[in-house]
């Protein structure tokens, strides 16, 4: 007896689908009514927080139904523009001819220069910076450390950390000479963990909760400002990017009310868990 | 002769079964040309073979080299294989024709545990033991042997035990045959016993080496992820794997067309190097077959 035999002959159980489907269908229409939906897409870096974000909206406002896709900034600020998405997500500045967009900072990312612990070089300004990830400076004495190469550990292409790098010191991407090349914040922070001679650059977020649990790596304090939440808050820090949306025109109110949700203190907590700055207000 | 109905089913089931493994390759060698379209459509092969360096973000000066990465994939592969197949064969001949039972029955656990042992727990230690130590020899640590040391030891349980199945596999006759004319141990397993196995051994080591060029996770976090031709031992490497996993969920259209492309070569590579050693073994091993 095949599969199709049996189903033929179980007459209730296909009425029983039957039954299901319209109520499905009824579900469907009902809910199309009523449901508000607000779309966001682009960069993967502020997405899981706004995803978090979105979750927990939701909860309160079952009426709402907010969509996250991630695509990069690019694509974040490219589907703000064609009016695809209500905002875009972009984890960086936006450039001068972007400025048709509306920009709303929801929190902030601010990237550090760390070394191991047992270096005794305090901070770094950022000439020195790069004649490091150039390779013009090749021992720790030459910028007030001991008699030891550097280890230069850089990020993998494409990586957003590395932009913000890149960003900073004015360089290519073909400029920089390194000596490990490692991919996320967790092994660029093993790396020099394990290695006393070793520089890398990470979020300040995770190096901090690093540090702060016993990993023996240093912050470094960079052109004279303390890599700390409250210096990235209050834009002292110089190595830092904003985690923003972007729309184009008056969004919808539904969209409006997210808005004033995702740049209101009720998301402080999941800025925090993210391991991003909230901005000051 | 007619056959039972069953048997004719359960044919068609195992046909299909093997259908199904053999065409999930194809389809995957399929998928990866697919997404390397792009790269090759736009005339990068030469860049692919030709560039230097790989450097696929740079705005200034974009280069998108592969060779240097294609012959990580290998070094680090082959020196693994280098260090795992001595050990792991001499291991097998001590179970097998040395040590007490006991002791051989641990031993053998303990190897099967090792296989058992997450890559990413290899690479972990391999980050906070191996580096720093092989950093104080000579910085930075991060390197082509670290990865090939890493690497052996993933590997070695795959050697040991395919060569302990392939050495108790040898009849016993033969054994017997080889005591009754008075060989001495170490002359047995040199001259009956190993050339009887030869055959499962190099299965055991081939499997191994497709495992090692094909493990990205524990190599990534010991190589260093540089792309170059290493001068020494020290130098660090980046096998084609590791790039494809560092890059690809951050790449933009062309830079990930150029991926794929890279993991298409390392297929076809890895294919060609299995196929080559089947060859090799199937001409070798021809004759007595024939014979019997």
């Amino acid at each position: 007896m095949t599969a199709g035999q049996l189903f033929k002959n179980h007459f209730p159980l296909r009425l029983c689908h039957s039954a299901l489907f319209v109520l499905l269908l009824a579900g469907c229409s009902k809910e199309g009514d009523h449901t508000k939906t607000v779309t966001l897409t682009g960069s993967s870096t502020v997405a899981p927080l706004v995803a978090d974000a979105a979750k927990r909206y939701e909860e309160t406002h079952p009426e709402v139904r907010i969509e996250v896709q991630t695509g990069g900034s690019s694509r974040g600020i490219a589907d703000a523009l064609s009016g695809l998405a209500d905002f875009g997500m972009v984890s960086r500045n936006l450039k001068p001819e972007e400025s048709a967009l509306q920009a709303h900072r929801i929190a902030i990312d601010g990237v550090c220069l760390i070394v191991h612990k047992d270096n005794s070089v305090p901070a770094l300004n950022r000439q020195q910076i790069i004649d490091i990830y150039t390779g013009k400076i090749e021992n720790w004495s030459a910028v007030g450390g001991p008699e030891a190469e550097i280890v230069v550990a850089s990020k993998a292409e494409g990586r957003a950390t590395l932009e913000v790098f890149l960003g900073y010191t004015r360089l290519d991407s073909a400029d920089i000479k390194a000596d490990v090349v490692v991919g996320e914040n967790q092994q660029a922070i093993k790396t020099v963990a394990g290695n006393p001679q070793a520089i890398g650059y990470v979020s300040i977020g995770a190096a901090a909760s690093e540090a702060a649990s016993g990993t023996p790596i240093k912050l470094l304090a960079c052109d004279g400002v303390a890599p700390t939440s409250e210096a990235v808050a209050k834009g002292l820090f110089p190595i830092t990017r904003p985690l923003q949306l972007v729309s184009k025109g008056v969004p919808s109110p539904a969209a409006q009310a997210f808005l004033a949700f995702l740049t209101s203190s009720k998301i402080t907590d999941l800025i925090e868990a993210h391991l991003y700055v909230p901005v000051a207000r | 002769m007619s056959r039972s109905h069953a048997d004719r089913v359960v044919e068609a089931g195992l046909g299909l079964t093997a259908l199904l493994s053999g065409g999930t390759l194809l389809l995957i060698v399929w998928f990866l040309f697919e997404g390397a379209k792009p790269a090759l459509d736009f005339g990068m092969l030469g860049h692919l073979f030709g560039d230097g360096k790989w450097q696929p973000g740079s705005v200034r000066d974009p280069q998108f080299g592969v060779m240097s990465m294609l012959i990580g994939s290998l070094l680090v592969t082959g020196l693994s294989i280098l260090l795992a197949a001595p050990a792991g064969v001499l291991s097998a001949i001590f179970l097998s024709f040395y040590s007490p039972a006991r002791l051989a029955r641990g031993h053998r656990r303990l190897l099967e545990l090792l296989a058992a042992v997450p890559s990413v727990v290899f690479g972990f230690w391999g980050l906070t033991v191996l580096v720093p130590a092989i950093d104080r020899l000579h910085p930075p640590g991060q390197s082509l042997l670290a990865a090939a040391l890493v690497l052996s030891l993933m590997i070695l349980p795959t050697i040991a035990l395919t060569s302990v199945s392939a050495l108790q596999a040898v009849p016993v006759a033969q054994l017997q045959a080889a005591a009754a004319l008075g060989i001495g141990r170490p002359r047995l397993i040199w001259s009956v016993v190993l050339p009887a196995a030869w055959n499962g051994v190099g299965a055991g080591i081939l499997l191994a080496a497709a495992r090692a060029i094909g493990e990205t996770m524990a190599v990534m976090m010991v190589c260093g992820n540089i792309a170059q031709i290493p001068a020494s031992l020290f130098d660090p490497v980046r096998p084609v794997t590791a790039t494809i996993a560092l890059e690809m969920g951050y790449a933009s259209a062309a830079h990930k067309s150029l991926l794929y492309a890279a993991g298409l070569l390392l297929v076809l590579v890895t294919g060609a190097l299995i196929c080559g050693m089947a060859f090799r073994r199937q001409t070798e091993t021809s004759l007595p077959r024939s014979w019997s």
